[in-house]
């Protein structure tokens, strides 16, 4: 087991980036994902479509491409333009992450302020609520409560999809594991991510659990 | 019970002249071709009950809506209290009144819906200061207390905490009724307040309903309940493909009047 007290700290640190790639993605995708899904229903096509498009080529095409192009294109593209925009590894790992979960998201969200019927909305007209006040007190709350079993979903995936940032050279978990298992020669550290990957989305899921819980005060 | 609190509100201002608090002159609506309310004229006074009735599809609802503002309509004037919702003359195109002024009209004018609509994520009591606080600005405390006074009066005294979803169909119709008198409207709407109701549940609501009436509370209400509608009201209004066939008084309408499809209407009622 003297191997374990090697690889652990190894693999700790790329579980480090791992959840800082995590983190910040939701950080980032979330609000993002909203001012989507409203951008979606907006009444004007100027607006629609094009929302419409970022959200068909997010989710048309492999996550891995989209880093891939961030990373790259950006480069090519400042040479070409003669300013320099171009990310760095991890910048460009959090930009295709969170332009890619925020399409997702978008969807998400936009089903579920979809589904609120219109009589809620009805009725806080009535009582004179602003556009505004109705939005944040009537529907988000109930939003919420409709979307976190999708977001659950989509949330978990993320810890998993961490591990395409490697395609960029970012050591994160799965990468790291896999330069051990060169080391090693040995699968056996590949396993031992793995358990990581799992463990946090144990404690994940037993927060939504908890949080679909809290939310069931009501129907 | 005691609605005195909220009759000194409703009576004020209206008591002093004698215009009615609802004129409604040559009010058109279409939804495409099809013209869902070919020209409505109707008055209220303050402290008087319309009941309106008719077959489905006749446009009570839509007719409801329009006084509302929940839908626009092509033509007509509405006046509500002495504001004027329409700006433009009946000749010329329609023009709403400035923003302000709707609003002002709105917050006069309650609805109960047929569907209840109340908010599932907010309390009973929170549903009946969420617009008195946010809208008009009351202190919180006050608000509670006018809340707690109006369950009471609704008969639901200890159901301040509960939600929604843990209440029956007429205790949510209550809530709602009481939500919308929180904001001391000037009329108060019903959009067929009992037809989601289990018939046992609806006999609960019509009582509120009557006692509201006692209290000189002003309402239109468009029901498929004819008995009601005639206990209720001081006066009827029976509509039929968009238009008013015959107004008058309950002993008028449901009594004396000669029209074939009023009768005809009254005759399928009495027979289901």
């Amino acid at each position: 087991m003297s191997e374990l007290s090697t690889l652990l700290p190894i693999l700790w640190g790329g579980f480090c980036t791992t959840l800082a790639i995590f983190a910040l993605t939701l950080l980032f995708s979330i609000p993002l994902g909203l001012l989507v899904a409203v951008l979606k229903m907006s009444r004007y096509r100027i607006i629609r479509y094009p929302v419409s498009f970022y959200i068909s080529v997010m989710r048309g095409t492999p996550l891995l491409l989209q880093i891939v192009a961030i990373y790259f294109g950006s480069y090519y593209l400042s040479e070409y333009a003669g300013v320099d925009f171009s990310f760095d590894r991890f910048p460009a790992v959090i930009v295709a992450f969170s332009i890619n979960y925020a399409a997702y998201f978008a969807e998400i969200f936009r089903g579920g302020i979809q589904s609120i019927p219109k009589g809620q909305y009805e009725a806080a007209y009535m009582l004179g609520l602003t556009r505004a006040q109705t939005f944040y007190r009537i529907i988000l709350p109930q939003v919420v409560k409709r979307v976190v079993p999708a977001s659950a979903n989509e949330v978990i995936t993320l810890v998993k999809d961490t591990s395409l940032a490697q395609v960029i050279a970012v050591t994160e978990l799965f990468a790291l594991a896999k330069k051990q298992q060169a080391a090693y020669a040995s699968i056996y550290p590949l396993f031992v991510a793995g358990v990581f990957y799992y463990i946090a989305n144990l404690l994940l899921s037993m927060f939504f659990a908890y949080v679909e819980r809290k939310l069931n005060y009501y129907k | 019970m005691d609605f005195a609190n909220n009759q000194s509100v409703i009576t004020n201002g209206a008591s002093q002249d004698t215009s009615p608090i609802l004129e409604v002159k040559h009010l058109k609506k279409s939804f495409g071709d099809l013209h869902v309310l070919k020209d409505i004229s109707l008055e209220l006074n303050a402290g008087e009950v319309l009941s309106i009735i008719g077959p489905s599809g006749s446009g009570k609802s839509t007719l409801l809506r329009c006084l509302t503002q929940l839908e626009t309509f092509e033509a007509g004037e509405v006046r509500v209290d002495g504001k004027n919702l329409v700006v433009s003359a009946l000749n010329e195109p329609i023009k709403y009144a400035p923003a302000n002024v709707l609003r002002e009209i709105r917050l006069s004018t309650g609805l109960v819906f047929q569907n209840f609509n109340l908010f599932p994520h907010l309390t009973v009591l929170q549903n009946l200061t969420l617009a008195p606080i946010r809208v008009l600005g009351i202190p919180r405390e006050e608000a509670r207390a006018t809340g707690r006074r109006l369950l009471k009066q609704m008969g639901l005294e200890g159901k301040e905490k509960s939600y929604p979803c843990e209440l029956s169909g007429g205790q949510q119709q209550r809530v709602s009724i009481a939500r919308a008198l929180a904001l001391k409207p000037k009329i108060l709407f019903f959009d067929e307040p009992t037809s989601a109701l289990d018939p046992e549940l609806t006999g609960e609501v019509l009582k509120i309903i009557k006692q509201l009436a006692e209290d000189r509370m002003t309402m239109v209400i468009v029901t498929h309940e004819m008995a009601f509608a005639r206990d209720v009201a001081n006066k009827v209004l029976f509509m039929d493909q968009g238009v008013v066939v015959e107004q008058g008084t309950p002993d008028f309408v449901f009594n004396q009047s000669q029209n074939k499809r009023l009768s005809a209407f009254l005759e399928r009622f009495s027979r289901n």
